[in-house]
Protein backbone atom coordinates (compact mmCIF):
# COMPACT_ATOMS: atom_id res chain seq x y z
CA UNK A 1 0.00 0.00 0.00
CA UNK A 2 0.90 3.89 -0.44
CA UNK A 3 1.81 5.18 3.44
CA UNK A 4 -0.52 7.56 4.38
CA UNK A 5 1.32 11.26 4.79
CA UNK A 6 0.17 13.25 7.79
CA UNK A 7 0.80 16.53 8.51
CA UNK A 8 -1.25 17.78 5.42
CA UNK A 9 -4.44 19.00 4.05
CA UNK A 10 -6.72 17.45 2.62
CA UNK A 11 -10.63 17.35 0.56
CA UNK A 12 -13.08 16.23 2.98
CA UNK A 13 -16.03 17.60 1.40
CA UNK A 14 -17.21 20.39 -1.56
CA UNK A 15 -18.77 22.95 0.31
CA UNK A 16 -22.13 22.07 -0.56
CA UNK A 17 -22.09 18.96 0.95
CA UNK A 18 -21.65 20.51 4.18
CA UNK A 19 -24.94 21.92 5.83
CA UNK A 20 -27.40 21.20 8.99
CA UNK A 21 -26.86 17.79 8.24
CA UNK A 22 -24.60 15.48 10.15
CA UNK A 23 -22.01 14.12 7.50
CA UNK A 24 -19.12 11.40 7.94
CA UNK A 25 -16.29 10.95 6.22
CA UNK A 26 -13.26 8.79 7.32
CA UNK A 27 -9.69 10.44 6.13
CA UNK A 28 -6.44 8.69 6.70
CA UNK A 29 -8.08 6.07 8.97
CA UNK A 30 -9.76 8.81 10.80
CA UNK A 31 -13.87 9.17 11.21
CA UNK A 32 -14.68 12.49 10.89
CA UNK A 33 -17.83 14.12 11.67
CA UNK A 34 -18.47 17.59 9.44
CA UNK A 35 -21.25 19.95 9.90
CA UNK A 36 -22.02 24.23 9.56
CA UNK A 37 -22.79 25.79 12.46
CA UNK A 38 -26.12 28.21 12.32
CA UNK A 39 -23.53 31.07 11.33
CA UNK A 40 -22.41 29.63 8.42
CA UNK A 41 -18.74 27.92 9.86
CA UNK A 42 -17.80 24.60 8.52
CA UNK A 43 -16.83 22.31 11.85
CA UNK A 44 -15.06 19.08 12.01
CA UNK A 45 -14.43 17.05 14.85
CA UNK A 46 -14.03 12.57 15.33
CA UNK A 47 -17.16 11.11 14.29
CA UNK A 48 -17.24 8.74 17.41
CA UNK A 49 -18.84 9.44 21.12
CA UNK A 50 -16.25 8.83 23.75
CA UNK A 51 -19.47 6.90 25.57
CA UNK A 52 -19.41 3.68 23.53
CA UNK A 53 -17.96 4.96 20.20
CA UNK A 54 -21.22 5.92 18.52
CA UNK A 55 -21.20 7.14 15.19
CA UNK A 56 -22.10 11.02 15.88
CA UNK A 57 -22.62 11.26 11.77
CA UNK A 58 -25.21 8.03 12.23
CA UNK A 59 -29.08 9.00 12.59
CA UNK A 60 -30.84 9.69 15.39
CA UNK A 61 -27.57 11.58 16.51
CA UNK A 62 -28.87 14.88 15.54
CA UNK A 63 -27.68 18.63 15.98
CA UNK A 64 -29.10 20.82 18.64
CA UNK A 65 -28.64 24.69 17.55
CA UNK A 66 -24.50 24.01 16.96
CA UNK A 67 -24.71 21.29 19.11
CA UNK A 68 -24.38 17.65 18.24
CA UNK A 69 -26.31 15.39 20.42
CA UNK A 70 -25.08 11.49 20.26
CA UNK A 71 -28.11 9.32 19.08
CA UNK A 72 -27.32 6.40 21.26
CA UNK A 73 -27.29 7.75 24.90
CA UNK A 74 -27.59 11.93 24.32
CA UNK A 75 -23.91 12.81 25.43
CA UNK A 76 -23.71 16.16 23.95
CA UNK A 77 -20.95 18.21 22.46
CA UNK A 78 -20.21 21.58 21.43
CA UNK A 79 -18.53 22.84 18.26
CA UNK A 80 -15.20 22.97 20.52
CA UNK A 81 -15.54 19.27 20.80
CA UNK A 82 -16.03 19.68 24.46
CA UNK A 83 -18.74 16.94 25.80
CA UNK A 84 -21.65 19.67 27.46
CA UNK A 85 -24.08 17.12 28.91
CA UNK A 86 -24.02 13.46 29.48
CA UNK A 87 -27.56 11.53 30.78
CA UNK A 88 -28.12 11.45 34.52
CA UNK A 89 -25.58 12.96 36.31
CA UNK A 90 -23.84 16.60 36.97
CA UNK A 91 -20.72 15.31 36.71
CA UNK A 92 -19.06 15.92 33.04
CA UNK A 93 -15.79 13.40 32.98
CA UNK A 94 -12.72 15.66 31.99
CA UNK A 95 -12.03 13.42 29.33
CA UNK A 96 -15.38 13.39 27.61
CA UNK A 97 -13.72 15.54 24.53
CA UNK A 98 -13.60 15.06 21.31
CA UNK A 99 -10.86 15.86 18.91
CA UNK A 100 -11.07 18.86 16.53
CA UNK A 101 -9.58 19.23 13.41
CA UNK A 102 -8.67 22.59 11.85
CA UNK A 103 -10.79 23.50 8.94
CA UNK A 104 -9.96 25.82 5.78
CA UNK A 105 -12.94 26.46 3.29
CA UNK A 106 -11.09 27.48 -0.44
CA UNK A 107 -12.27 27.39 -3.80
CA UNK A 108 -15.77 25.59 -3.33
CA UNK A 109 -13.92 22.90 -1.07
CA UNK A 110 -13.86 21.92 2.99
CA UNK A 111 -10.21 21.08 3.61
CA UNK A 112 -9.02 18.93 6.93
CA UNK A 113 -5.83 19.35 8.47
CA UNK A 114 -4.73 15.73 9.73
CA UNK A 115 -2.02 15.80 11.41
CA UNK A 116 0.51 15.66 14.63
CA UNK A 117 0.50 19.05 15.12
CA UNK A 118 -1.11 22.61 14.14
CA UNK A 119 -1.09 23.84 10.47
CA UNK A 120 0.52 26.88 11.84
CA UNK A 121 1.38 28.74 8.50
CA UNK A 122 0.31 26.16 6.08
CA UNK A 123 -2.58 26.28 3.73
CA UNK A 124 -3.86 23.85 1.26
CA UNK A 125 -2.70 24.63 -2.41
CA UNK A 126 -4.94 26.52 -4.60
CA UNK A 127 -7.69 25.37 -7.45
CA UNK A 128 -9.30 29.11 -7.97
CA UNK A 129 -11.18 27.83 -11.09
CA UNK A 130 -13.53 26.53 -8.49
CA UNK A 131 -15.02 28.97 -7.65
CA UNK A 132 -14.58 31.82 -10.41
CA UNK A 133 -17.39 33.65 -11.91
CA UNK A 134 -14.73 33.42 -15.12
CA UNK A 135 -15.29 29.35 -14.91
CA UNK A 136 -18.68 26.54 -15.27
CA UNK A 137 -17.93 23.89 -13.10
CA UNK A 138 -19.18 20.26 -13.03
CA UNK A 139 -18.05 18.35 -10.06
CA UNK A 140 -18.67 15.13 -7.99
CA UNK A 141 -17.01 12.51 -5.67
CA UNK A 142 -16.87 8.57 -6.12
CA UNK A 143 -15.30 6.69 -3.91
CA UNK A 144 -12.81 4.58 -5.15
CA UNK A 145 -11.87 0.81 -3.56
CA UNK A 146 -8.16 1.33 -3.67
CA UNK A 147 -5.72 2.70 -1.99
CA UNK A 148 -4.96 5.98 -3.18
CA UNK A 149 -1.67 5.78 -4.96
CA UNK A 150 -3.28 3.81 -7.29
CA UNK A 151 -5.51 6.66 -8.36
CA UNK A 152 -2.17 9.46 -7.95
CA UNK A 153 -0.50 6.94 -10.66
CA UNK A 154 -3.30 6.67 -12.95
CA UNK A 155 -3.76 10.78 -13.24
CA UNK A 156 0.09 11.02 -13.53
CA UNK A 157 0.35 9.28 -16.52
CA UNK A 158 -2.64 10.33 -18.92
CA UNK A 159 -1.83 8.19 -21.69
CA UNK A 160 -3.92 5.53 -20.20
CA UNK A 161 -6.61 7.82 -21.83
CA UNK A 162 -5.89 6.15 -25.54
CA UNK A 163 -7.19 2.71 -23.86
CA UNK A 164 -9.40 3.31 -21.02
CA UNK A 165 -10.84 6.24 -22.34
CA UNK A 166 -11.04 5.75 -25.91
CA UNK A 167 -14.06 7.13 -27.49
CA UNK A 168 -14.36 10.04 -24.39
CA UNK A 169 -11.04 11.80 -24.12
CA UNK A 170 -8.74 9.12 -25.48
CA UNK A 171 -7.17 9.24 -28.80
CA UNK A 172 -4.29 7.85 -30.21
CA UNK A 173 -2.00 10.72 -29.97
CA UNK A 174 -1.99 10.82 -26.31
CA UNK A 175 0.11 7.31 -25.96
CA UNK A 176 1.80 8.59 -28.48
CA UNK A 177 3.18 11.93 -27.74
CA UNK A 178 6.03 12.32 -25.16
CA UNK A 179 6.17 14.04 -21.68
CA UNK A 180 8.40 16.27 -20.30
CA UNK A 181 8.53 16.17 -16.73
CA UNK A 182 9.81 18.85 -13.41
CA UNK A 183 9.51 17.82 -9.93
CA UNK A 184 10.41 20.66 -7.14
CA UNK A 185 10.72 17.55 -4.19
CA UNK A 186 10.82 20.04 -1.36
CA UNK A 187 7.51 21.63 -2.88
CA UNK A 188 6.56 18.25 -3.35
CA UNK A 189 5.00 19.59 -6.99
CA UNK A 190 4.92 17.40 -10.41
CA UNK A 191 4.79 19.42 -13.40
CA UNK A 192 4.38 16.84 -16.77
CA UNK A 193 3.66 18.40 -19.83
CA UNK A 194 2.10 16.72 -23.02
CA UNK A 195 1.54 19.04 -25.76
CA UNK A 196 0.13 17.76 -28.84
CA UNK A 197 0.47 19.52 -32.06
CA UNK A 198 -1.82 18.06 -34.61
CA UNK A 199 -4.38 15.44 -32.57
CA UNK A 200 -7.35 14.20 -33.44
CA UNK A 201 -10.36 16.37 -31.00
CA UNK A 202 -11.46 13.29 -29.33
CA UNK A 203 -15.69 14.12 -28.49
CA UNK A 204 -15.33 15.21 -24.98
CA UNK A 205 -13.92 18.36 -26.50
CA UNK A 206 -15.87 18.10 -30.00
CA UNK A 207 -18.95 18.19 -28.45
CA UNK A 208 -18.32 20.88 -26.06
CA UNK A 209 -16.38 23.11 -28.06
CA UNK A 210 -17.74 22.61 -31.56
CA UNK A 211 -14.74 22.29 -32.83
CA UNK A 212 -14.84 19.98 -36.17
CA UNK A 213 -11.36 19.46 -37.00
CA UNK A 214 -7.94 18.79 -35.52
CA UNK A 215 -6.39 20.38 -32.58
CA UNK A 216 -3.29 21.16 -30.56
CA UNK A 217 -4.22 19.87 -27.57
CA UNK A 218 -2.27 20.55 -24.18
CA UNK A 219 -1.98 18.74 -21.35
CA UNK A 220 -0.48 20.06 -18.45
CA UNK A 221 -0.80 18.32 -15.22
CA UNK A 222 0.32 19.99 -11.50
CA UNK A 223 0.39 17.39 -8.88
CA UNK A 224 0.81 19.44 -5.18
CA UNK A 225 1.26 15.54 -3.49
CA UNK A 226 -0.71 14.56 -1.65
CA UNK A 227 -4.00 15.32 -2.38
CA UNK A 228 -4.51 17.54 -4.99
CA UNK A 229 -4.33 17.14 -9.06
CA UNK A 230 -4.67 19.86 -11.41
CA UNK A 231 -4.89 19.04 -15.05
CA UNK A 232 -4.65 22.21 -17.03
CA UNK A 233 -5.86 21.29 -21.00
CA UNK A 234 -5.75 23.28 -23.58
CA UNK A 235 -7.22 22.95 -26.64
CA UNK A 236 -7.16 24.86 -30.20
CA UNK A 237 -7.80 24.64 -33.60
CA UNK A 238 -4.75 23.42 -35.60
CA UNK A 239 -3.32 26.94 -36.33
CA UNK A 240 -4.93 29.07 -34.44
CA UNK A 241 -2.21 31.28 -32.40
CA UNK A 242 -0.48 30.66 -29.19
CA UNK A 243 -1.15 32.30 -25.97
CA UNK A 244 0.15 35.66 -26.19
CA UNK A 245 3.21 37.01 -23.97
CA UNK A 246 1.01 38.24 -21.32
CA UNK A 247 -1.03 35.07 -20.56
CA UNK A 248 -4.20 35.75 -22.47
CA UNK A 249 -5.11 33.16 -24.86
CA UNK A 250 -8.26 33.89 -26.72
CA UNK A 251 -8.02 31.77 -29.44
CA UNK A 252 -8.41 28.69 -27.21
CA UNK A 253 -10.58 26.89 -25.03
CA UNK A 254 -9.36 25.54 -21.79
CA UNK A 255 -10.23 23.57 -18.78
CA UNK A 256 -9.18 23.04 -15.47
CA UNK A 257 -9.58 19.69 -14.25
CA UNK A 258 -9.33 19.54 -10.47
CA UNK A 259 -9.02 16.28 -8.42
CA UNK A 260 -8.88 15.95 -4.46
CA UNK A 261 -6.99 12.91 -3.94
CA UNK A 262 -8.16 11.78 -0.27
CA UNK A 263 -7.50 8.64 1.15
CA UNK A 264 -9.80 7.16 3.16
CA UNK A 265 -8.75 3.82 4.36
CA UNK A 266 -5.81 1.91 3.14
CA UNK A 267 -7.77 0.47 0.39
CA UNK A 268 -10.51 2.93 -0.26
CA UNK A 269 -10.13 6.27 -1.56
CA UNK A 270 -12.54 9.60 -2.17
CA UNK A 271 -12.27 10.68 -5.38
CA UNK A 272 -13.53 14.59 -5.73
CA UNK A 273 -13.46 15.38 -9.20
CA UNK A 274 -14.45 18.62 -11.18
CA UNK A 275 -14.11 20.00 -14.62
CA UNK A 276 -13.80 23.96 -15.05
CA UNK A 277 -14.19 25.30 -18.72
CA UNK A 278 -13.59 29.05 -19.47
CA UNK A 279 -16.43 28.73 -22.27
CA UNK A 280 -20.41 27.71 -22.81
CA UNK A 281 -20.06 29.77 -19.67
CA UNK A 282 -23.93 29.35 -18.07
CA UNK A 283 -24.72 26.86 -21.34
CA UNK A 284 -26.47 24.44 -19.42
CA UNK A 285 -26.59 21.60 -22.47
CA UNK A 286 -22.65 21.78 -22.33
CA UNK A 287 -23.01 21.63 -18.75
CA UNK A 288 -25.17 18.54 -18.69
CA UNK A 289 -22.98 17.03 -21.60
CA UNK A 290 -19.91 17.67 -19.78
CA UNK A 291 -20.63 16.32 -16.01
CA UNK A 292 -22.61 13.13 -18.00
CA UNK A 293 -19.24 12.60 -19.83
CA UNK A 294 -16.54 13.23 -17.42
CA UNK A 295 -18.49 11.19 -14.72
CA UNK A 296 -18.28 8.34 -17.38
CA UNK A 297 -14.96 8.86 -17.62
CA UNK A 298 -14.17 8.84 -13.47
CA UNK A 299 -16.36 5.85 -13.45
CA UNK A 300 -13.98 4.21 -15.95
CA UNK A 301 -11.33 4.71 -13.82
CA UNK A 302 -12.88 3.59 -10.32
CA UNK A 303 -14.21 0.23 -12.22
CA UNK A 304 -10.63 -0.28 -13.50
CA UNK A 305 -8.89 1.01 -10.30
CA UNK A 306 -11.33 -1.67 -8.05
CA UNK A 307 -10.02 -4.35 -10.23
CA UNK A 308 -6.46 -3.84 -10.13
CA UNK A 309 -6.98 -3.42 -6.37
CA UNK A 310 -8.53 -6.53 -5.77
CA UNK A 311 -5.98 -7.65 -8.21
CA UNK A 312 -2.89 -6.78 -6.80
CA UNK A 313 -4.94 -7.68 -3.37
CA UNK A 314 -4.05 -11.18 -4.51
CA UNK A 315 -0.63 -10.50 -5.15
CA UNK A 316 2.28 -12.23 -3.26
CA UNK A 317 4.22 -9.76 -1.28
CA UNK A 318 6.69 -8.82 -3.30
CA UNK A 319 5.09 -8.98 -6.46
CA UNK A 320 7.52 -6.77 -8.97
CA UNK A 321 6.39 -4.54 -11.94
CA UNK A 322 8.12 -2.40 -15.04
CA UNK A 323 8.14 1.27 -15.29
CA UNK A 324 8.52 3.12 -18.76
CA UNK A 325 8.93 6.80 -20.44
CA UNK A 326 5.31 7.43 -19.62
CA UNK A 327 5.58 6.19 -16.01
CA UNK A 328 8.59 9.54 -15.31
CA UNK A 329 5.68 11.44 -13.35
CA UNK A 330 4.21 8.83 -11.69
CA UNK A 331 7.47 7.46 -10.44
CA UNK A 332 8.02 11.48 -8.85
CA UNK A 333 5.21 11.10 -7.30
CA UNK A 334 5.57 8.19 -5.69
CA UNK A 335 8.80 8.85 -4.23
CA UNK A 336 7.68 12.34 -2.65
CA UNK A 337 4.88 10.20 -1.01
CA UNK A 338 7.58 7.77 0.31
CA UNK A 339 9.36 11.03 1.40
CA UNK A 340 6.48 12.44 3.12
CA UNK A 341 5.35 9.27 5.00
CA UNK A 342 9.26 8.87 5.85
CA UNK A 343 9.60 12.34 7.09
CA UNK A 344 6.21 11.33 9.71
CA UNK A 345 7.90 8.63 10.63
CA UNK A 346 10.91 10.05 11.98
CA UNK A 347 9.20 13.03 13.53
CA UNK A 348 7.19 10.29 15.59
CA UNK A 349 10.47 8.89 16.78
CA UNK A 350 12.10 11.85 17.42
CA UNK A 351 8.82 13.31 19.61
CA UNK A 352 8.29 9.39 21.07
CA UNK A 353 12.61 9.64 22.33
CA UNK A 354 11.15 13.21 23.65
CA UNK B 1 15.99 20.58 -24.29
CA UNK B 2 12.57 21.03 -26.02
CA UNK B 3 12.34 24.44 -26.95
CA UNK B 4 8.14 23.36 -27.37
CA UNK B 5 8.58 23.22 -23.36
CA UNK B 6 9.80 26.07 -21.36
CA UNK B 7 10.48 25.21 -17.96
CA UNK B 8 7.28 26.22 -15.56
CA UNK B 9 8.22 25.61 -11.76
CA UNK B 10 10.67 28.19 -10.42
CA UNK B 11 11.97 26.61 -7.41
CA UNK B 12 15.65 26.41 -6.82
CA UNK B 13 16.02 22.69 -6.57
CA UNK B 14 13.61 21.67 -9.18
CA UNK B 15 14.79 17.68 -11.45
CA UNK B 16 13.68 17.92 -14.81
CA UNK B 17 13.46 15.04 -17.37
CA UNK B 18 12.97 15.62 -20.95
CA UNK B 19 11.87 12.63 -23.12
CA UNK B 20 14.18 13.34 -26.02
CA UNK B 21 11.72 13.93 -29.22
CA UNK B 22 12.01 10.50 -31.85
CA UNK B 23 14.09 7.94 -29.52
CA UNK B 24 13.20 6.45 -26.50
CA UNK B 25 15.48 7.99 -24.29
CA UNK B 26 14.81 10.39 -21.57
CA UNK B 27 17.67 13.15 -20.69
CA UNK B 28 17.73 13.91 -16.50
CA UNK B 29 18.52 17.36 -15.82
CA UNK B 30 19.39 18.02 -12.13
CA UNK B 31 19.28 20.98 -10.26
CA UNK B 32 22.76 21.24 -10.16
CA UNK B 33 23.60 21.15 -13.45
CA UNK B 34 24.75 17.83 -14.34
CA UNK B 35 22.24 15.90 -17.48
CA UNK B 36 22.45 11.94 -18.10
CA UNK B 37 20.92 10.14 -20.49
CA UNK B 38 18.33 6.65 -19.47
CA UNK B 39 16.25 4.42 -21.09
CA UNK B 40 14.71 3.44 -17.23
CA UNK B 41 13.12 5.67 -15.65
CA UNK B 42 13.94 3.82 -12.31
CA UNK B 43 17.50 4.30 -12.74
CA UNK B 44 16.69 7.96 -13.81
CA UNK B 45 15.03 8.27 -10.54
CA UNK B 46 18.03 6.38 -8.16
CA UNK B 47 20.42 8.83 -10.68
CA UNK B 48 18.58 12.07 -9.83
CA UNK B 49 17.91 11.68 -6.15
CA UNK B 50 21.28 10.45 -5.22
CA UNK B 51 22.77 14.02 -5.64
CA UNK B 52 25.74 15.02 -5.49
CA UNK B 53 26.67 11.61 -6.23
CA UNK B 54 27.98 11.14 -9.80
CA UNK B 55 27.00 14.37 -10.34
CA UNK B 56 28.85 16.68 -12.74
CA UNK B 57 27.39 19.43 -14.81
CA UNK B 58 27.21 19.45 -18.17
CA UNK B 59 26.05 16.63 -20.44
CA UNK B 60 27.39 12.97 -20.55
CA UNK B 61 29.03 11.92 -23.29
CA UNK B 62 27.23 8.10 -22.69
CA UNK B 63 24.07 7.51 -21.90
CA UNK B 64 23.39 5.25 -19.40
CA UNK B 65 22.68 2.17 -20.69
CA UNK B 66 21.67 -0.92 -17.95
CA UNK B 67 19.88 -4.01 -18.49
CA UNK B 68 16.28 -2.58 -17.57
CA UNK B 69 15.34 -4.07 -14.15
CA UNK B 70 11.66 -5.01 -12.73
CA UNK B 71 11.46 -3.69 -9.74
CA UNK B 72 8.79 -4.02 -6.31
CA UNK B 73 6.18 -2.12 -6.04
CA UNK B 74 6.49 1.70 -4.54
CA UNK B 75 9.60 0.95 -3.53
Amino acid sequence: MTAFVRNQWYVAAYGREVGRELLGRTILGEPILLYRTEDGRAVAMSDRCVHRRFPLSQAPSRLDGDRVVCGYHGFTYGTDGGCVYVPGQQRIPRTARLNTYPVIEQDSFVWVWIGDREPGDTVPPRAPWMDSPDYTVVSGMEPIDGDYGLLVDNLMDLSHETYLHGGYIGTPEVAETPITTEVDDAAGVVYVSRHMHDAECPPFYAKSTGIEGRITRWQDIEYHAPGLYLLHSRIAPVGAPAPNADGSDPHAFHTEVVYGITPSTETTTYDFWAVARDFALGDQEVTDFLRENNHTVVMQDVVALNVLQQSLSTEKAGYQELSINIDTGGLAARRILARLAQANTEQRSVATAR
Amino acid sequence: MNPLHPTVLTGDNVFRIHWILGTDRLLAVCHCGAEREFEDPVLLWDWLLGHPNDHRAGPESEPAVAPQPLHEVFA
